[in-house]
């Protein structure tokens, strides 16, 4: 019954749980580098991340979208809800305004310019995703720690719900989920992109907790009769939390995606006077023939802000993994 | 001739942004037919890294790989992908320390010892099957016919050394290069394997390549022990002359640090001070200078040179002074 | 006998459940892993347990302290019944026993710094009593084990394995136990650096008048560094005698060919030595062999009685105990050893 996603995600799991063992023999030779005082291991990953080209790049693209996010309200032309163009909009003959001086991206099929549209839509789109992965992970971390933590029935009960919302394909779960709802709203598709992503964190969690709670570490924590609820806390859900973190990034592309799919779909807010590429790009391919620009802009945004998340998501768990570490 | 030659070998990993690491220094020794020479030292001390150079299966990316290697005159290192793999498992045969690992998970392991007759020795598939069964039986595996089709995993971790070793032997070897065989097994099981080598040796008249870190495995089994320090060849000497006399600092060091079955007890036990990190590079001096209780000015500027002393070999500006009551031994 | 008891444990046993089953785990049969083990630590003594892997050591080691329940049997820890403690009252128990794990890496979580290490065990047992005697505490320990005060501020992967597994002996020496009970405490080291965390604990054992349980495969390590020696064979105590005592006069053929089994790094005595080669393998401890654990290996068999008939730990001599029906006789070499055809553990 579990579905191939969830060996994958337990998969996962695994490589965190083995961290502490793997543990570089003394160098060679003895000639190694001496480590400094007083590292952490995050923060000799982070030394590692700051290195890595492939991180690089994806936080710059980050970075470019997110300061785009936060300034469009004041770098865009014109107000997105404006239909300034309506003039040049022919229903019949499906003629939008072309590009055009002052319009660098033409109007959409209601005569609003679509380049103020473009920029006011990372907006949403990154505030979807970013809402939906929070909401997803918080929930994930719950349900993960009920069951890493206590085992028994809990953990029974808890994974096997999560196992029959895994064995269910993603975008079709969060489509059910989102018709469910009497009135789309660009808040229906948060949650439903985010109980798409809550077994996903749920099981990875659960996965790594019981790896680490097996450790001799946390064995000697028991030992040495910490209390149980300081042994969960700080010994076994922070030496847990590294997949998690790393799976969170590649969720936020997943999320973008999930979203902007719900949006195509027609399952995301009713009014679109409030921009986001999903919708646009939905919106567009009625005019895919005559103005293929207008589908090739959200997309091609998209799809970079997903691959800025995923590189740096990636390079993360290159760097957390302990098989990397020296 | 001897049959295996090693001359100046070195090996050096390179990493992209890291400083290189010497795993091996420059190290030579010969093996001659049907000898057993030891390898013995710390992790970290370039004992296994030799044996995989010899074997040449190092990584070709990131590794240099220098010397010599020569195995009855042919040089092992400048020869072609092909012509070793036909050169290992016929001519040179090797144990690991981990059966379960180097054996593979999803074969029986009559196909694994049967896949090697067939490659070496062109037997038929039926021959190769009997001729498994007859060397299973040979390494001591009870019931060989049925454990032919059994997994890895159904075989004890000593019954797997066991069934490594009959593939390593498969094709009758000239030289058997055993790495930590024991490390992984229980005292009693090594107890086992070591005996079962030490007969298979002698019988075939097979050379033995031992590396180990434990001392009494060496003590029992090599006719001559090479001992490693820091990626170079500390002291050698033949057996009986190195425990009862061990001259380097650090192999006296070594053996006054472990604690001995036969040893009177309430005695305290000698450590080596510090440990591998604290080395130097053998460029300024001798490595082991830091842990060294024997550490005189030149350990610490000048490189000691392996010399002949006394009827072994020698890397030591201050060595150990012989016992007065050699006989009797150090201790 | 006069002396002091810390700890009794009597008739202790460990059963793993061995579970099958998709939705619902059905029990199919059990591991008997720690099978009715009795012995006695006394204060200030060094206990050594030895044995090969799967002898059920370990967790006997654990079942002490209570890591590990115990299936059946008791462990009075100085007059306290420590199997049937509960919550809080075990939580406090646990201060005056501790424990040294074997890998000084996985022992120690990666994420905190050696002084929260160090202080986490204090906290939880209200001996930290202020910033300046914590502080001061902590100094004494770091000098305790030989390590420096800099140590403090940074993380277990900065240190070598040697440091690490001083740091995990001062973790334990921080909540001033009365018991220390050492898993191992030496094989994942360096041979070189083995004499050092073993001269250690001999000396913190004179300083703070520790009492320890060695558990280690390793005879001579064990041998080396305790008073009393247990073997273990397949869950249960087969011999039991004072250090030198088992090493002059073994009497249980298992300890014999364990003795005889481990190296000595002399050639001399390994030319000359006589061995005692076991044949096969360890039976799996999910389905122990009947009678004599130790019948289907052993060169001494006799038939009918070891193989039906379980013998019990019995005294010998003075402190000697041993579970074999003709120790005696194969003492005084009227049973001899014989040829036995392997068999193969079936799992």
């Amino acid at each position: 019954m579990t579905s191939s996603r969830a060996a994958k995600i337990d998969r996962l799991a695994a490589t965190a749980a083995h961290k502490p063992t793997a543990e570089g023999e003394p160098q060679a030779g003895g000639n190694g580098p001496k480590s400094d005082a007083g590292v952490s291991l995050a923060a000799s990953a982070w030394r590692r991340l700051r290195r890595n080209p492939m991180f690089l790049s994806g936080a710059v693209i980050i970075g470019l979208f997110l300061l785009l996010a936060l300034l469009a309200p004041f770098i865009a032309p014109h107000d997105p809800g404006l239909r300034l163009l309506q003039d040049q909009v022919v229903q019949a003959r499906n003629q939008l305004p072309p590009p055009q001086p002052g319009h660098p991206m033409g109007g959409d099929q209601y005569g609003r310019d679509f380049f103020s549209r473009m920029l006011l839509g990372s907006q949403q789109t990154l505030m979807v995703a970013v809402l939906a992965t929070v909401i997803g992970l918080g929930g994930g971390l719950v349900l993960g720690t009920l069951a890493g933590a206590f085992g028994g029935w809990v953990d029974t009960v808890v994974m096997r719900i999560v196992d029959v919302l895994l064995s269910i394909p993603s975008l079709l779960l969060a489509v059910s989920i989102g018709a469910m709802f009497a009135q789309q709203s660009q808040f229906t598709v948060i949650i439903a992109v985010a109980i798409v992503q809550i077994p996903i964190f749920a099981r990875l969690l659960r996965g790594t907790m019981l790896g680490v709670r097996e450790s001799d570490h946390v064995l000697a924590a028991r030992a040495l009769g910490v209390k149980r609820r300081a042994i969960v806390f700080r010994h076994i859900l922070p030496n847990s939390l590294g997949p998690v973190i790393v799976q969170s990034t590649l969720v936020l592309a997943i999320a973008i995606l999930d979203a902007a799919a719900l949006s195509f779909l027609g399952l995301g807010a009713a009014d679109d006077s409030t921009p986001e590429w999903g919708q646009m790009l939905g919106n567009a391919q009625d005019f895919f023939d005559s103005q293929p620009h207008l589908a090739f802009w959200p997309a091609a945004c998209i799809i970079a802000v997903a691959l800025g998340f995923t590189l740096v998501g990636e390079s993360m768990r290159e760097a957390l993994d302990p098989r990397q570490r020296r | 001739m001897a049959l295996l030659e090693v001359r100046d070998l070195s090996v050096v990993f390179r990493r992209k942004g890291e400083e290189p690491t010497i795993a091996v220094d420059g190290i030579s020794f010969d093996v001659e037919p049907g000898q057993t020479v030891g390898l013995v030292g710390e992790s970290g001390c370039g004992k296994s890294v030799t044996s995989l150079a010899i074997m040449g299966l190092l990584p070709s990316r990131g590794v240099d790989v220098s010397g010599s290697v020569s195995f009855e005159g042919t040089e092992l290192l400048h020869l072609s992908q092909r012509r070793l793999d036909e050169r290992r498992g016929r001519d040179l045969g090797m144990v690991f320390q981990d059966p379960l690992s180097s054996l593979n998970p999803v074969v029986p392991i009559g196909v694994q010892i049967a896949e090697v007759l067939q490659r070496h020795r062109e037997l038929s598939r039926k021959q190769a099957r009997s001729e498994a069964a007859e060397l299973l039986n040979r390494v001591g595996i009870p019931d060989p016919a049925r454990r032919l089709d059994e997994y890895p995993h159904q075989l004890s971790g000593g019954m797997r050394q066991r069934a490594l070793i009959a593939i390593a032997l498969a094709c009758r070897p000239r030289l058997l290069i055993a790495d930590e065989p024991t490390t992984a097994l229980d005292v009693t099981i090594q107890a086992q394997i070591l005996n079962l080598l030490t007969e298979l040796v002698a019988d075939t008249d097979t050379a033995l390549i031992m590396i180990t870190h434990d001392l009494g495995v060496v003590a029992g089994l090599c006719d001559e022990v090479n001992v490693m320090y820091g990626g170079r060849i500390v002291e050698r000497a033949e057996r009986h002359a190195l425990f009862t006399a061990p001259r380097h600092p650090y192999t006296n060091g070594l053996l006054e640090s472990i604690p001995r079955l036969d040893a009177p007890r309430g005695e305290r036990l000698v450590p080596i001070r510090g440990s591998v990190v604290d080395n130097i590079p053998w460029a300024d001096g001798c490595a082991f200078a830091p842990r060294c209780p024997n550490a005189i000015e030149p350990c610490w500027s000048v490189t000691p040179a392996l010399v002949a002393d006394d009827g072994r070999m020698l890397r030591c500006h201050n060595p150990v002074e012989v016992p007065v009551t050699a006989g009797e031994g150090v201790r | 006998m006069t002396d002091d008891v810390l700890v009794t444990v009597d008739d202790i046993k460990v059963h793993f459940p061995i579970k099958r089953g998709v939705l619902l785990d059905r029990t199919v049969g059990h591991v008997y892993a720690v099978d009715g083990v009795s012995l006695q630590v006394r204060r200030g003594e060094t206990y050594g347990l030895v044995g090969e892997s799967g002898c059920g050591k370990t967790t006997l080691g654990r079942a002490l302290l209570r890591l590990v329940e115990p299936t059946g049997g008791s462990v009075v820890f100085d007059g306290t019944d420590v199997s049937t403690l509960k919550g809080e009252d075990l939580r406090r128990m646990r201060r005056r026993m501790q424990m040294v794990f074997q890998d000084p890496m996985s022992s120690l979580d990666p994420r905190q710094s050696v002084e929260s290490l160090l202080v986490e065990g204090m906290r939880a047992h209200g001996l930290d009593k202020g910033k300046q005697a914590t502080h001061q505490r902590l100094k004494e320990l770091l000098a305790a084990v030989g390590l420096p005060e800099s140590a403090l501020r940074k993380y277990p992967h900065e240190f070598s394995g040697g440091q690490r597994q001083r740091i995990g002996i001062a973790r334990a020496l921080a909540v001033e136990p009365d018991l220390i009970v050492a898993d191992e405490p030496v094989s994942a080291l360096d041979v070189s650096v083995q004499a050092q965390v073993l001269n250690l604990l001999e000396e913190l054992q004179d300083e703070f008048g520790l009492t320890y349980l060695v558990v280690a495969h390793d005879l001579a390590v064990v041998r080396h560094i305790s008073d009393r020696i247990g073997v273990m064979y397949l869950g249960s105590l087969v011999e039991e005698a004072g250090s030198d005592e088992l090493y002059e006069r073994p009497m249980h053929p298992y300890t014999k060919a364990l003795l005889s089994a481990i190296p000595v790094p002399d050639p001399e005595v390994e030319d000359t030595r006589e061995q005692i080669l076991l044949t096969g393998d360890l039976p799996s401890p999910a389905n122990p062999p009947s009678g004599c654990r130790f019948h289907t290996r052993c060169p001494w068999r006799q038939p009918a009685r070891c193989d039906t008939e379980r013998p019990p730990l019995r005294e010998v001599g003075s402190g000697h105990r041993v579970a074999c029906h003709y120790a005696e006789e194969i003492l005084a070499g009227t049973i001899t050893p014989h040829e036995v055809e392997p068999e193969l553990a079936q799992s």
